[in-house]
C-alpha cells in the first residue's frame, strides 16, 4: 500500500488499499488468540483520541487497537476540556501538535472537521465519524466481518435498514461493500431513506420487498434520537414497522441470512431480545472485528512526524 | 551469477534435512519454524522429509512484520500475514528457517516474534543463501548457499511463484 497520511473517507482509498487493509485485519485477529496478545509495532509512537461527540465503543475500540500495538494512548475528553471554554478547533489542533501525537482519531458533529485536522497537522488522522458524513473505521469492520463470515463480500445482497439519510455508517459501509462487489439495498421510513435516484441504491418499502431480495445481510441502523430534532416514531411503532420481531426472525433463520448492527443496540426498537441471541447474528462478532480493522488502519497509516518541527 | 534449479534444489534440502536429523538427541523435541514468505514453505518442505525419515517435528510460520525495526522506513506496507504456531515452544529445539540471510534484522526481529510463543530450549538458525551484509552480530548455524561476498539472491519456490529456482 502507498504512504497514505489519513484515513477521512472509503471513497478516497484505492481498491488496493481497501485490500491491503482487511486483509491485514485477518493477521491481527489472529494476535488475539496468541498468549501475548500485543505486538510492538507502534512502539514509541503517541495515539490521541479527540472526541467531540459521546462514543464509547468506537473510542475503546481504537484505544484497545493502539494499546495492542503497544503505542501509548492519551484521551482528550471534551467534555472537560479547554474546548468547552471556548477554544476553536483550530487552536485545539496547535495544542495537540505541541504535544508530538503521532495519530488523532477524530470524532465530530460536524462533517469536514477531520479534514480540516488532517490538512493543518503532521499526524495521521483517522475519522471516527463526522456528522452524518463518514465512518470509515466501521465501514472496514463491517466488511471484514462479512467477509470472514461469508468467505467473500462479492456477490452478497446487504440491505441496510433504518435512518439512511443520518447516517456516516449506512453511507461508509455502503461505499466499502459496494467497492468490494456486493449489492447494497436500502430499507426504512418513507422520510429518512434517499431516493433512488439520489443515491443509486434499491430502496425498499417494507420488510416483504426485503424477504423477497433474499438478502444474505439484514444490516440495522441504530435509531439515532441525538441527531434529529424531534423523535419521529414511538419505539413501538418502529418497532413494529421496521424492527427484526421474532415473527421477522423466523424468516431470517430460514432464510439463513445474518443480522449485523453498529451498536449501540435499541433492543425493542430496531432488534427484539431474541434476535440478539440468533445464531447468526454478528454483533459480537463486529465488536472484536473492530479492534484488529483498527489496529490494521493504524498500522497502515503514515505519519509525517518523523522529524516533529 | 549462479543459478540453481529445482533438482538441485530438491538434493540440497535433503542434504539439510538429513544434517536437522542428525543434530537431533535422544529425548529432545524438535519444531521447524519458518519466516513468511519463502522460509515457511522450506520449513514445510523440510518438516515433510523429516516426517517421512520418521523424525516427529512440529511445523509453524511467522510473519515477523509487526517486529521490525525499519517499520516508519517503508514507503510501502505490503498486506500482513497470519503468523501460525498452533503450539508452544517451551522446551523445544526450534530451528528458524529462512532463504535468505542479509543484513541480520529479519532474524532479530524472529527472535522476538518467537519468544512471545513460549521458552525454546533452544534455538539455530538455518538459510538457505548467505548474501553477507551483516549489521548485527547474527550468524546461522546452517548455510545451504554461502556467497563470499555481499549480493543480490533472489529466490523462487513452487508453491508461491510457480517454480523452484535461486539466482545469486
Amino acid at each position: 500500500m502507498k504512504p497514505r497520511k489519513d484515513l477521512l473517507t472509503i471513497g478516497s482509498l484505492s481498491d488496493e488499499d481497501i485490500h491491503t487493509i482487511l486483509d491485514s485485519a485477518k493477521a491481527m485477529k489472529d494476535i488475539f488468540t496468541k498468549s501475548v496478545k500485543k505486538v510492538p509495532a507502534l512502539k514509541g509512537k503517541s495515539v490521541l483520541t479527540l472526541f467531540y461527540e459521546p462514543s464509547t465503543r468506537t473510542r475503546s475500540s481504537f484505544e484497545v487497537a493502539a494499546h495492542r500495538l503497544s503505542a501509548d494512548v492519551t484521551t482528550f475528553t471534551v467534555g472537560t476540556s479547554s474546548v468547552v471554554k471556548g477554544e476553536s478547533v483550530h487552536d485545539t489542533i496547535d495544542t495537540l501538535m505541541s504535544m508530538k501525537m503521532d495519530y488523532i482519531i477524530v470524532r465530530h458533529k460536524n462533517s469536514g472537521i477531520p479534514a480540516v485536522i488532517a490538512r493543518h497537522c503532521k499526524a495521521a488522522v483517522i475519522n471516527a465519524g463526522d456528522g452524518a458524513h463518514a465512518h470509515p473505521s466501521q465501514a472496514f469492520l463491517d466488511a471484514f466481518t462479512i467477509r470472514e463470515k461469508f468467505g467473500t463480500v462479492a456477490g452478497r445482497r446487504v440491505v441496510i435498514i433504518g435512518d439512511i439519510l443520518h447516517s456516516r455508517v449506512a453511507r461508509s459501509t455502503c461505499c466499502i461493500l459496494q467497492r468490494l462487489g456486493a449489492e447494497v439495498a436500502y430499507m426504512g421510513p418513507g422520510s429518512l431513506v434517499p431516493p433512488r435516484e439520489h443515491c443509486g441504491v434499491p430502496v425498499f418499502r417494507d420488510w416483504d420487498e426485503v424477504f423477497s431480495w433474499k438478502p444474505h445481510v439484514i444490516y440495522l441502523l441504530r435509531v439515532q434520537n441525538e441527531r434529529i430534532d424531534t423523535p419521529f416514531f414511538p419505539a413501538a411503532d418502529y418497532h413494529r414497522a421496521f424492527g427484526v420481531t421474532e415473527e421477522r426472525l423466523k424468516i431470517i433463520d430460514d432464510c439463513d441470512a445474518a443480522i449485523m448492527h453498529p451498536g449501540p443496540v435499541n433492543r425493542g426498537v430496531e432488534i427484539c431480545d431474541a434476535a440478539m441471541d440468533y445464531r447468526n447474528c454478528l454483533v459480537c462478532n463486529q465488536v472484536e472485528n473492530g479492534i484488529a480493522a483498527r489496529m490494521s488502519i493504524l498500522y497502515h497509516l503514515t505519519p509525517q512526524t518523523q522529524n516533529h518541527e | 551469477m549462479s543459478n540453481i534449479g529445482s533438482e538441485d534444489l530438491n538434493n540440497k534440502l535433503n542434504a539439510w534435512a538429513e544434517h536437522i536429523h542428525a543434530g537431533v538427541l535422544p529425548g529432545e523435541s524438535l519444531a521447524l519454524v519458518g519466516l513468511i514468505r519463502h522460509g515457511d514453505v522450506l520449513a514445510r518442505r523440510l518438516a515433510e522429509k523429516l516426517q517421512r525419515a520418521g523424525v516427529s517435528v512440529h511445523c509453524g510460520a511467522l510473519d515477523i512484520s509487526l517486529y521490525r525495526d525499519d517499520w516508519d522506513l517503508q514507503a510501502n506496507k505490503m498486506p500482513l500475514h497470519s503468523s501460525y504456531l498452533p503450539f508452544s515452544t517451551d522446551g523445544l529445539k526450534v530451528i528458524l528457517i529462512d532463504d535468505v540471510i542479509h543484513t541480520g534484522r529479519t532474524v532479530r526481529a524472529a527472535l522476538n516474534a518467537l519468544f512471545e510463543y513460549g521458552r525454546p530450549a533452544s534455538v539455530e538458525l538455518h538459510c538457505l543463501v548467505d548474501r553477507c551484509g551483516r549489521q548485527l552480530p547474527i550468524q546461522p548455524d546452517y548455510t545451504v548457499y554461502p556467497t563470499p561476498m555481499e549480493r543480490e539472491v533472489s529466490v523462487h519456490l513452487q508453491e508461491i511463484d510457480g517454480y523452484d529456482d535461486i539466482e545469486y
